[in-house]
């Protein structure tokens, strides 16, 4: 058996941050394990720009900020293998993996970093009615095939969903010839953000229709007409809403889901609100010595903030192996809740003995709330009150949680997180 | 007195921007919560700017295709020119981030920069 330090699954923007802070915090053996021939992850058919805004300061495009981060790990000389499969996970950090060249190797690490990212949820898991011919892609396929491949997925568009894979592949697809006739969205909110409906719906005069879906695909071969219906509170098509759209194309942008199989092959817990798995402020899972970060844990809108969040991990797996918290963790972590109006909150616990100075919280709301209040609750009592203009489910919010503060708090058993309407 | 509604795509912040103008003097920018969203509100309301990214056939490397961006944002008008300059050009491998693959794209002054490395 070979053994690394620490293993981590999956190179993408995740992956690699994690690597280089693991490094960084005088790691010396660590392995990157990637399934792509390349590293790099959904960054390389990201070309389009707006990535690094945080992290660099300055635009860049997705290959461009992945290739910042692959410079760095090869000239660290971090290990790495591609076009490798990792098929299990052990509770005892045992990494089953496959390539062409090895055959099956299996790896005992110190410690485990899951950063496998995400995938779309398919058209079975959506309900729509119709025939099923050629030309329904996800949003993330049909990125794939035009800027990796050079293959034009189809002429007559109309995209269902309005997350921001497929608001940026109406506009790309428009930039390449084909007529994008619309964007229809369940919600009465769009799932994307607000900059992406501005620079690749409104400019090129691509209608979004919220609270709209697809009732109907026709098509015996290929997608010859796909009807959308406006629904109601229920999310019920409206009788005599439909219009009927002639095109060879569906899109389909309806949302992420983490890629946990092997979390739960390896008996992770898992959040039935995020579908990644439940992670204490060092970003560890149920099973001790595994750690998660990314997309994987729960789905970002930011790369920057998937970057940040990775390199925590990496210097929580690092401080793992180099064996300097065991003796400092108090034996009941705080609580953190979501409550009126958040989804859910990640990190899920936080111990104030050992949580770094500043504990960035990210979380989600589930509705739209205009001219609201953030509220942090401390046990029963608000320790913190901010404003916001608007709240949405598509932006992923955050507050800052100090150490000192929860230290000094008597008898903390709970932080909750709340919107508030003052 | 005209105003406009804006939102910024400065950042994934998306600020919503009022702009108050006369004619092509601009009064007033409010709503923005830093600089950029200033100075994308004040070329917006008179003269819009996009960065176009696609992609340009690459012959002789590991792969078909090199991810391209404009080197700044030129007109929005002048956007369908460029993707006609992109799709007309072809590199040869290698190619590396920063290369030039066409200069002054379409009259606009900015350049047209490959994004990723092919070898």
């Amino acid at each position: 058996m070979i053994n690394y330090e620490i293993v981590i699954i999956g190179g993408g923007p995740a992956g690699l941050a994690a690597a280089l802070s693991a490094r960084k915090a005088g790691v010396e053996n660590i392995l990157i394990l990637e399934r792509d021939a390349e590293l790099g992850g959904i960054l390389n058919q990201c070309i389009h720009n707006g990535f690094g805004l945080h992290t660099f300061k300055e635009e860049l495009t997705g290959p461009e900020y992945a290739w910042r981060f692959i410079e760095r790990v090869q000239k660290e000389n971090i290990a790495y293998r591609l076009n490798t499969m990792v098929l299990n996970i052990s509770k005892d950090r045992i990494v089953t993996a496959m390539n062409r060249d090895e055959g099956i190797i299996q790896i005992q690490a110190g410690a485990v970093i899951l950063a496998m990212g995400c995938r779309e949820r398919p058209r079975g898991a959506l309900n729509i009615p119709g025939f099923r011919p050629a030309g329904i892609f996800s949003a993330g396929t049909a990125q794939r095939l035009v800027n990796i491949e050079g293959y034009m997925p189809g002429k007559e568009v109309v995209i269902l969903g309005s997350g921001d894979i497929g608001l940026i592949m109406a506009r790309r697809m428009t930039l390449e010839g084909a007529d994008v006739k619309v964007v229809a969205e369940l919600m009465p909110y769009s799932g994307g953000l607000k900059r992406n409906i501005v620079q690749c719906l409104d400019d090129f005069n691509i209608p979004l229709k919220l609270s709209h879906t697809v009732v109907d695909i026709e098509g015996k071969d290929r997608v010859t007409a796909v009807t959308i219906a406006e629904v109601d509170e229920n999310r019920k098509p409206v009788p005599g809403t439909e219009e009927r759209y002639t095109c060879d194309t569906l899109l389909l942008s309806c949302g992420l889901i983490p890629e946990n199989e092997l979390s739960v092959n390896a008996g992770i817990e898992l959040s039935r609100i995020t579908n990644g798995p439940v992670v204490t402020d060092r970003l560890e899972t149920n099973i001790p010595g595994i750690f998660a970060c990314g997309n994987v844990l729960h789905v970002h809108d930011l790369v920057d903030f998937v970057s940040e969040e990775a390199a925590k991990a990496g210097r929580s797996a690092a401080e793992f192996v180099q064996n300097s918290t065991a003796e400092k963790q108090s034996s009941e972590p705080v609580v953190l809740k979501a409550e009126s109006g958040v989804r859910y909150t990640v990190p899920f616990t936080v111990d104030p003995g050992t949580m770094e100075d500043l504990l960035k919280v990210c979380f989600r709301v589930g509705a739209v709330f205009r001219d609201a209040y953030v509220s942090v609750y401390f046990n029963d009592e608000r320790v913190m009150h901010m404003k916001k203009r608007i709240l949405s489910p598509g932006e992923m919010e955050q507050v800052i949680l100090q150490k000192k503060k929860l230290l000094e708090y008597d008898d903390l058993k709970t932080v909750t997180i709340r919107i508030e309407a003052e | 007195m005209e105003r406009k509604e804006l939102t910024c795509i400065g950042c994934p912040m998306g600020c919503s921007i009022t702009v108050e103008l006369e004619g092509d003097e601009i009064l007033s920018v409010s709503g923005n919560t830093c600089a950029v969203g200033d100075k994308y509100a004040r070329t917006e309301v008179l003269h819009p700017e996009r960065t176009v990214t696609s992609t340009v056939t690459v012959t002789g490397g590991e792969k078909q295709r090199v991810s391209v961006k404009t080197a700044g944002n030129i007109p929005k008008d002048r956007i369908e020119a460029c993707m006609e300059a992109i799709n007309n050009v072809s590199v040869s491998a290698p190619v590396k981030i920063g290369d030039i693959i066409i200069e002054n794209v379409a009259g606009t002054g900015v350049s047209v920069v490959a994004t990723k490395n092919i070898s």
